[in-house]
C-alpha cells in the first residue's frame, strides 16, 4: 500500500508540474520537500524489497527523480534564453576566409611536391605516398616547434582538415605526455585523437570492401 | 556583549575581524604583460620557470607565494598552525606537495576556482573559533597544466570559442591572524551549489553566473546592506559573459550593482591579449586579490571589497558523459581597519 | 609545373571551409577529433559510391591532402583488395593502401616528441 500511496503522490504532482510557472516560490518549496520525503520513503523500501518488487520501486524512484528535474527545468529554460542574448557572435566570415586560405595553401604545397615527384619520374602511387609523407613530417615538425597550434588558432579547420592536421593530432599528445614516460605517456597517449580516426576509417573501409565483395 | 556569528542562512559574521597580515602573488609571463602586470610580486621567467614539468612549476609557484608572504612578517613554516590550500589538478597535487614541504597541519581544499575564498572563510573560522592563531591559505592554477588535464594537449590545433576563458597561471598566498596589519576579513558568505543546466565546458562564465548572483543577493538579504555600502564587489572568474549575466541576475532580485561591480578575470588581461572571455582558474582571484585589490585597500583608494570566488565543479569525465555543470560561489568581505 | 596549383588551392580550400562551417554553425561542441573522424569516414563513403575519384582527377592534391583523401585511399584500397585477393582483401586492402602514411605519421610523431618539449 506504500507503493500505491507513492504512485498517487506522483500523479497528484503531475498536474502541478505542468503549469509550474504559475506556482509561487512557497508552493515550489513545498513540492521540493514533498518529493524529498517520497524519495526517502522509496529508498528505504527499495533496500528491503526483492526482485520484481524492487524493480517496480526503482521505477517509482526514477519517476520521482524525473519530477525533481522537471521542477528545475522552468528556471533553467528561462536562464538559457538569457544566456543566448549575451552570447558573442562567432566570427564566421573571418574564420571561413582564414580556413580557405590556409587550407588552400597547404593543398597547393602538396600539389607542388606532387608535381615535383611526377616530373622526377615516380609513379602516381609513389608520388602520392611521398607527398603525404613529406606533409606529415612537416606537420609534426611544426607541432614540435610550437608553430602549428599558433597557426591553428587563426586557421581553424584550414589546419585541422589537411593531413598535416592529422600529424598534429599524433604529435601533440605524444609531446604533451612525454613527462609521464615512454609507455604510459607517449605510448598510450599518441593515438588519443588519431586512434578514433584509424578505427572508424578502417571499419568503414572494411564495410566498403565487404559490400563490394558481396555485390561483385 | 555577544555578537551574532551567523546572519541569515548563508552569512558568517566574525566576532573579531580576522587580519590578513601578509599576502603575496606569483604569476606567469602572460599575466605580467596584462594591465595588472606591475602589481604582482613575483613573475615566472616562462611557463616552466626552470622546472622539468608544468605540474612542478605550478607547485613551486604556490610555494613561492607562500614563502614570500611568510617572509614579509619574518615567519617560518613552523609558525603556522594550519595550512589550507587547493588547486585545479587531480587530487590537488600542488597543494599536497606544497604542504609536504611545510610540515604543518594541513587541510586540502577543492572548490574549483572558488578554492581561495573557501580557504579564507575556513581559515577565519578556525581563528575566530580559537582553534589556531595563524593560518596560511593558498591557491594556484597554471594554464598549461589545466589545459592538458581538462581540455586538449597544448600543442594541438584548437580554435577556442569566443566564450572560452584563459586559465590564469598564478598563485596567491595569505597569512591570517588576529590584530596584525591593516586589512581584515569581517564577514564570509557560504554559497550553495546551483546548476542552471549549462553543459558547455568552454563557456564556464554563464554556468557560474547564477551561483555568483545567488551568493551576492544572499549577502545583501542576510545583512540588510545595500550594494553602495561596499566600495567594490568583485567576482573571481566569471569573465566578460558571466559578468554581464551576473549583473543582470542580481538586478532581477532588486539590487543594482552596476556601479561598483567587477571581475578578476576581466581585470587581469587586456582584450588585445587574445584570451577571449577573460581569465579563469584558482590563480585568477588568488593573484588579483593579493597583487592588486588588497594593496588598493591598504593605500586607501578602496575601503571595503566583497570578493566572490566562483567555481565550476565539472570534470573531464562528467563533461564527456554529458552532465551539466554545477557551480558554487563563496564570498568574503575584506576591509581596511 | 604550377598549372594545376590554383585548382588544388580552390578545392582544398573549399573542403576546409566545410569543416569550418560545421565547427562554427552547428549547436554542438565539435572538436578537432570529431572533424578528423567525420572527414575520414565521409571520405570512405563518398569514395565508395564513386564520387571522390572525379574530384581527385580535377583537383589533385586539393582532394588528396585533406583527410577525406585519406578516406578515399582506404576505400579504394579495400575495393582493389577485393579485386585482387577476394574476401581477404576486403579486410587488408584499406590498411595496406594507407600503411605508408600511418607509418610515417608514427615515426615522425615519435621522433619529434622525443626531441622537442611542448611550449604551451
Amino acid at each position: 500500500m506504500d507503493e500505491q500511496k507513492l504512485i498517487d503522490n506522483i500523479n497528484k504532482r503531475k498536474k502541478l508540474l505542468t503549469d509550474i510557472q504559475f506556482n509561487t516560490d512557497i508552493e515550489i518549496q513545498n513540492l521540493t520537500e514533498e518529493m524529498q520525503k517520497d524519495y526517502q520513503r522509496v529508498v528505504c523500501l527499495e533496500n528491503k524489497a526483492q526482485k520484481m518488487k524492487r524493480k517496480t520501486l526503482r521505477a517509482i524512484r526514477k519517476e520521482i527523480e524525473e519530477q525533481q528535474k522537471l521542477l528545475k527545468q522552468y528556471e533553467q529554460i528561462r536562464y538559457r534564453s538569457m544566456v543566448l542574448k549575451v552570447m558573442p557572435k562567432v566570427p564566421v566570415i573571418k574564420n571561413v576566409i582564414a580556413a580557405f586560405i590556409v587550407g588552400g595553401i597547404i593543398c597547393s604545397i602538396g600539389q607542388i611536391i606532387l608535381n615535383a615527384f611526377t616530373i622526377k619520374g615516380f609513379t602516381d602511387v609513389q608520388a602520392a605516398a611521398g607527398t603525404s609523407g613529406i606533409l606529415v613530417f612537416l606537420g609534426a615538425l611544426l607541432t614540435g616547434l610550437g608553430i602549428y597550434d599558433e597557426l591553428g588558432k587563426f586557421a581553424g579547420a584550414g589546419s585541422i582538415v589537411p593531413i598535416t592536421g592529422f600529424a598534429n593530432s599524433i604529435t601533440s599528445p605524444a609531446l604533451e605526455f612525454k613527462r609521464e614516460g615512454y609507455i604510459y605517456g607517449i605510448g598510450a597517449k599518441v593515438f588519443v585523437i588519431a586512434g578514433p580516426v584509424l578505427l572508424y576509417g578502417t571499419l568503414a573501409s572494411i564495410i566498403v570492401g565487404l559490400i563490394f565483395f558481396i555485390t561483385l | 556583549m555577544t555578537i551574532n556569528k551567523r546572519l541569515g542562512k548563508h552569512t558568517i559574521n566574525f566576532a573579531t575581524p580576522i587580519s590578513i597580515s601578509a599576502f603575496a602573488s606569483v604569476v606567469g609571463p602572460l599575466e605580467k604583460k596584462g594591465p595588472l602586470g606591475d602589481y604582482f610580486q613575483y613573475t615566472m621567467e616562462d611557463n616552466y620557470d626552470g622546472e622539468m614539468s608544468w605540474e612542478k612549476s605550478e607547485q613551486k609557484m604556490m610555494q613561492h607565494a607562500l614563502e614570500i608572504a611568510l617572509a614579509k612578517r619574518g615567519y617560518l613554516s613552523k609558525d603556522l598552525d594550519y595550512f589550507l590550500a587547493g588547486d585545479l589538478l587531480n587530487q590537488i597535487i600542488c597543494a599536497n606537495f606544497t604542504a609536504r614541504s611545510l610540515g604543518v597541519p594541513f587541510f586540502g581544499l577543492y572548490g574549483a576556482c572558488s578554492t581561495l575564498v573557501e580557504g579564507l572563510i575556513l581559515g577565519s573560522i578556525i581563528i575566530d573559533g580559537g582553534f589556531g592563531e595563524r593560518v596560511g591559505v593558498a591557491a594556484s592554477s597554471h594554464h598549461e597544466t589545466a589545459e592538458r588535464q581538462l581540455r586538449f594537449p597544448t600543442e594541438m590545433v584548437v580554435q577556442r570559442p569566443m566564450t572560452a576563458q584563459w586559465t590564469v597561471t598564478g598563485s596567491g598566498a595569505y597569512i591570517l591572524e588576529k590584530n596584525i596589519g591593516d586589512v581584515v576579513i569581517t564577514q564570509g558568505v557560504v554559497g550553495k551549489i546551483l546548476d542552471m543546466g549549462m553543459a558547455n565546458a568552454s563557456d564556464l562564465g554563464s554556468a557560474m553566473a547564477p551561483a555568483a548572483a545567488d551568493t551576492i543577493v544572499q549577502y545583501f538579504k542576510d545583512t540588510q546592506r545595500n550594494p553602495q555600502d561596499i566600495d567594490l564587489i568583485v567576482t573571481g572568474d566569471l569573465g566578460n559573459i558571466g559578468r554581464i549575466l551576473c549583473e543582470e541576475l542580481v538586478l532581477q532580485q532588486g539590487y543594482d550593482i552596476s556601479k561598483n561591480f567587477s571581475d578578476c578575470g576581466v581585470l587581469i588581461y587586456d582584450p588585445s591579449q587574445d584570451t577571449h572571455a577573460g581569465g579563469s582558474g584558482c590563480g585568477c582571484s588568488a593573484s588579483v586579490l593579493a597583487g592588486y585589490l588588497i594593496p588598493k585597500l591598504i593605500e586607501g583608494s578602496l575601503n571595503s571589497i566583497f570578493i566572490v570566488g566562483t567555481g565550476a565543479l565539472l570534470s573531464p569525465t562528467s563533461t564527456q558523459q554529458g552532465e551539466t555543470i554545477p557551480s558554487i560561489a563563496h564570498g568574503v568581505v575584506i576591509q581596511r581597519k | 609545373m604550377f598549372e594545376n596549383v590554383p585548382m588544388a588551392f580552390l578545392i582544398g580550400g573549399l573542403i576546409c571551409v566545410i569543416g569550418q562551417l560545421i565547427m562554427d554553425l552547428t549547436p554542438f561542441v565539435v572538436t578537432p577529433a570529431h572533424i578528423l573522424v567525420g572527414y575520414v569516414t565521409t571520405g570512405v563513403i563518398i569514395s565508395a559510391i564513386g564520387l571522390y575519384e572525379p574530384l581527385v582527377n580535377l583537383a589533385g592534391a586539393g582532394a588528396t591532402v585533406p583527410l577525406s583523401g585519406f578516406g578515399h585511399a582506404l576505400a579504394q584500397g579495400a575495393i582493389q583488395g577485393v579485386t585482387s585477393k577476394g574476401l581477404i582483401g576486403a579486410f587488408s586492402g584499406g590498411l595496406e593502401a594507407t600503411a605508408t602514411g600511418v607509418a610515417i605519421a608514427i615515426i615522425s610523431g615519435f621522433t619529434i616528441a622525443t626531441i622537442f618539449n611542448p611550449k604551451g
